[in-house]
């Protein structure tokens, strides 16, 4: 019994959110991933293009709610987010088309590259902040909750609470189905398959009669889609503030590189490393052994491996050990020069 | 008559020609190998051919018909395969991917093709879904000449196939280009190991300087003194 | 002579601009602004002298600006007695204990005839080990150190010496700190490199945020020393008050002013100091040899193992440089907040300085650093003005105008974001292209 309750306290402290957080960076990571690989330049504003999406979620959440359009309990924002999708694309093919497309044609060296999406990053932090204030933004609606902890402890009897967010159920949800997709999409279409064969080696690409430009309009689309929804998720579990998104994207970048740059399972694998090192390095384990030691044998102290204030800290942490230990992540990634 | 007809070309890079009124060409089914020393305009004269390289003066043929203003994948819509000395594989996709993006621009069912080129190299059907960038040198040269082969060519150029490969394995390939020409399709190939080459090929082109230095069948190049001393170590 | 005269035209309508803002708005905000572009255009050069000169791209400088902040703090704050009494000699102690597993564990890597694996474990243990023995010794006096007057220091100190010296010292600093970051990290190539240094630097301000027994952490530390007048001791002086009648003004905004100029004069010394010692060392040869590797890395290859301590050299040196500008920057504004360290104003806005002002180019860094600066503050009300003035037609109750005046301050943004692309893009080699020499 106590044993159980110590699972139940490490499920809802660690398991729930960790798979949450960990999607949401998968999603944003696998974005910059597929951008690193086929349009070759580490992109910073991709942390930007999240917070565009999310904007366009409240802007049109907003809109819906305001028009008395709701569908019961149901997440407004869930309900907007294709049409907040298709405005994050056009706006990244917007990008591409006036700043991007320009260093593509004149083969520039990745690193000018990633300086311009820093430009790029400033030009949308700058709008996005423009048309919607930097303020905070709570769009969550509908119910809060699919398990509340109270109902969970008197359904079970046990001491410990469970609760499961509406939040996390949308997110592992929603990522399980983008990811699914995603994969489907790149290993068992022709477009997918020519979208990876580009990556790998853009010449024979070109000979094989495969249309670059083609190629980087898909990127585009499903590098929107991906921001959009991971911007969304995360701003509907924690909230919506433009200045947030900003430092989003280095924890963004560490669970990428730790997965293997350029490798979308990689992406996905870095999210939830660096989601749960987060969480097991920054938890408070005393409740934990209070279950299954004896008074005793119960340290001092809150047996904290290191203080909730580093939590983001400790991605950066994983982030400078990868690459000074295996540059390339866990599954090989590639090396673009 | 040739299938392939490089005529007259000339081309380089800025002003300083490398190749200078350049002819190559090959026959329908048949092997042609384009021999000569380091920097003789070999590779020039393939990319040319194939519209890699933007040429000055002179015309390219395929079946009579002026190829001379199209595009590489043009090119490949009217017939022609061509394999690149280095980066010739998609590497992180599998053999199987790799042939199918061969076969990209048909939009045609392409299984018999699959079917003919896994007939040609059995160890590529025994390793489909394996990653491409796995596989040995030279079964990486297979993929890419699979690849190549992906388009039912009528022509199929090759640079330097048998770069970076070992003798024996090199051997093999050359019996392949053989079965190849067999079928009926016309090979045109530049080659390092210009005996090996001149061996299987029924024509052969001793380049040197951009210019052409002799002509004649793979086997009276191959007796030829003169060229044996200046080109074939003897 | 050209050239010359391209860069003194330059220079001078920069102070025109300045010049501007001191007749139509207020010579005490000139001369803010005037302050706060020298110390943009130092940070600039230490950038310029790693991207401009060895192609090294550095985005730490957040980190480096900050340890030059945190020295202020260490050099001129007194020192907190209680707290030497609590223990503070344990808290080195440990830290001395942590960083010992680490060179130990770096030894064991680098000398120890063990199979990869088992050094991967041996090292984890040995540095986990080394961690929790450091925490089993300092925590108890950090929490005793912090819950000294926790108002007002609950931290360690300094060493109250005079403010000036915290500017040399924040370059050692910066210059130690770089030293490593530069001895793990260079290897890794140049999108790496930024991520690594980026992801260094926001480490070094969680640090300097929570190590309250440090620099207080979010509580900031106020009231640092001055190296010049304070304005209430000048307004009794006799000849500001004369100045006061001279120029009919305010004797507060006077006073201010004077403060100010002080500032202005101690800065262009040391802009000028640090801008004579980069030229000198671009013209020698060690200049040279380092563009060399820059502009052919591959064939500077076989000089082989030089390359690493150049590039280690460049980027100790940058970031001194950069450590310089953060504790002048910390000194003028009298208090260390480590909230107020965030990437874009202090490490992307340094690069948006050195890429307009011309990559390579020293004159270039520091008019970046003047202009960018300048549109940098400036571009508040001037994005209000545009605001109102696109908007005169409407009606002052019409909700998108006032939304649109609400948000007009982060035009900014986008301002310098489009500064960035245009020039990126049509001018890619800045207002002061590099010299070829």
């Amino acid at each position: 019994m106590e044993f159980l309750n110590s699972f139940i306290l490490i499920t809802n402290y660690i398991i729930f959110p960790g798979l949450t957080y960990g999607s949401q960076l998968a999603l944003g990571a696998l974005g910059i991933t597929i951008v690193y690989t086929v349009l070759r330049f580490s992109n910073f504003a991709h942390g930007e293009f999240m917070s565009f999406g999310t904007m366009s979620t409240i802007i049109l959440t907003w809109v819906f709610l305001d028009s008395n359009i709701k569908f019961g309990t149901f997440p407004t924002a869930i309900i907007v987010l294709p049409l907040s999708i298709i405005f994050t694309i056009i706006y990244c093919l917007l990008v591409d088309k006036f700043v991007f497309k320009f260093y593509r044609q004149q083969k520039s060296k990745s690193v000018i590259a990633l300086i311009v999406s820093i430009g790029v990053m400033f030009f949308t932090g700058g709008l996005i902040r423009f048309i919607i204030g930097p303020g905070d933004k709570n769009f969550m609606d509908g119910e809060r909750f699919i398990l509340k902890a109270k109902d969970f402890k008197m359904l079970t009897g046990f001491d410990e609470g469970l609760t499961i967010k509406s939040t996390q159920g949308v997110t592992i949800i929603l990522t399980i189905i983008l990811v699914v997709l995603l994969f489907w999409f790149l290993n068992k279409t022709k477009t997918g398959k020519s979208m990876r064969a580009y990556s790998d080696n853009q010449e024979l690409a070109l000979l094989s009669g495969i249309n670059p430009e083609r190629i980087v309009v898909i990127t585009w689309i499903i590098t929107g889609t991906l921001a959009c929804v991971a911007g969304t998720l995360y701003g509907l579990d924690k909230s919506y503030k433009p200045f947030t998104y900003l430092h989003l994207v280095l924890p963004i970048f560490a669970a990428a590189i730790v997965g293997g740059v350029g490798n979308p399972i990689g992406a996905i694998i870095g999210g939830f490393v660096i989601s749960f090192s987060e969480l097991l390095i920054t938890f408070a384990y005393k409740k934990f052994f209070f279950y299954i030691l004896t008074d005793n044998f119960l340290p001092n102290g809150l047996l904290q491996i290191l203080s909730t204030d580093y939590k983001i800290a400790v991605s950066f942490i994983i982030l400078v050990l990868v690459l000074l230990i295996k540059p390339t992540g866990i599954y090989k990634g590639k090396i673009i020069e | 008559m040739y299938l392939l007809h490089g005529k007259n070309i000339t081309c380089g890079y800025d002003t300083d020609d490398i190749l200078s009124e350049c002819t190559v060409g090959v026959e329908k089914g048949k092997i042609a190998s384009i021999v000569g020393p380091n920097g003789a305009g070999k590779s020039t004269a393939m990319k040319s051919i194939f519209g890699l390289l933007k040429i000055r003066l002179g015309k390219i043929f395929l079946d009579n018909e002026d190829i001379t203003n199209l595009l590489p994948q043009e090119r490949v819509l009217k017939g022609m395969g061509y394999v690149p000395q280095t980066n010739n594989i998609f590497p992180t996709l599998s053999v199987q991917e790799n042939l199918e993006m061969g076969a990209f621009i048909q939009n045609e069912d392409f299984s018999d093709i699959l079917d003919y080129v896994y007939d040609l190299f059995p160890v590529l059907k025994e390793k489909r879904n394996q990653q491409a960038g796995e596989l040995s040198g030279g079964q990486r040269q297979q993929v890419a000449v699979g690849r190549a082969l992906m388009t039912k060519p009528k022509v199929l150029m090759l640079d330097e196939p048998s770069a970076g490969v070992s003798p024996i394995v090199m051997e093999s390939l050359f019996q392949k280009i053989v079965e190849i020409a067999q079928q009926g399709t016309a090979v045109l190939m530049v080659e390092q190991n210009a005996k090996q080459a001149l061996e299987i090929s029924d024509l052969g082109f001793v380049l040197n300087q951009g210019k052409n230095l002799y002509t004649d069948t793979g086997k009276a190049l191959l007796s030829n003194k003169k060229v044996r001393q200046a080109f074939l170590g003897g | 002579m050209q050239d010359k005269q391209h860069i003194i035209l330059l220079f001078l309508s920069m102070f025109i601009l300045i010049a501007f803002v001191g007749f139509f708005q207020s010579w005490n905000l000139a001369l803010t602004i005037f302050n706060l572009c020298i110390i943009s255009s130092i940070m600039s050069l230490g950038i310029n002298i790693q991207w401009g000169n060895a192609g090294i791209v550095n985005f730490g400088v957040m980190g480096f600006a900050a340890l030059g902040g945190l020295a202020n703090i260490i050099v001129s704050m007194p020192p907190t007695a209680k707290a030497w009494d609590a223990g503070a000699i344990y808290i080195l102690f440990g830290i001395v204990i942590f960083i010992s597993s680490i060179i130990f564990s770096i030894l064991v890597w680098l000398k120890s005839g063990l199979s990869k694996k088992k050094k991967y474990i041996i090292n984890f243990l040995l540095i986990i080990l080394g961690y929790f023995l450091m925490r089993y010794i300092i925590d108890s006096p950090i929490k005793a150190i912090e819950a000294i007057e926790p108002a007002k220091t609950g931290y360690l100190g300094g060493l109250d010496l005079p403010v000036i010296i915290s500017w040399p010292i924040g370059g050692l600093l910066a210059a130690f700190i770089a030293y490593f970051i530069g001895k793990i990290s260079l290897g890794l190539r140049s999108d790496y490199l930024a991520i690594a240094t980026l992801g260094i630097s926001e480490i070094i301000i969680y640090i300097l945020k929570n190590e309250d027994w440090l620099s207080r952490g979010v509580k900031n530390v106020n009231g640092l020393p001055r190296p010049v007048p304070y304005e209430i001791d000048l307004q009794s002086e006799p000849w500001v008050l004369e100045l006061t009648k001279f120029f009919n003004i305010p004797v507060s905004e006077i006073s201010s002013i004077i403060v100010k100029l002080s500032y202005s004069c101690i800065f262009l010394v040391i802009l000028i100091g640090i801008l004579l010692l980069l030229e000198i060392a671009q013209k020698s040869p060690w200049g040279r040899m380092m563009r060399a590797i820059r502009d052919n890395e591959v064939s500077a290859n076989a000089m082989g193992k030089d390359i690493k301590t150049r590039h280690l050299q460049v980027f100790v040196i940058g970031s001194a440089i950069i450590g310089i500008a953060g504790a002048m920057l910390t000194t003028l504004d009298g208090q260390f907040t480590p909230v107020t360290y965030q990437p874009l104003r202090f490490t992307f806005l340094i690069w948006i300085m050195v890429i307009i002002g011309g990559s390579g180019n020293n004159f270039g860094s520091i008019i970046g650093g003047f202009l960018i600066w300048f549109f940098w503050v400036q571009s508040e009300p001037l994005g209000l003005w545009f605001i109102s003035q696109i908007t005169t037609h409407i009606s002052d109750a019409n909700i998108i105008k006032s939304h649109l005046l609400e948000n007009a301050a982060h035009i900014r943004l986008i301002f310098m974001g489009m500064i960035l692309l245009i020039t990126l893009r049509f001018a890619p080699k800045g207002l002061i292209p590099e010299v070829k020499r």
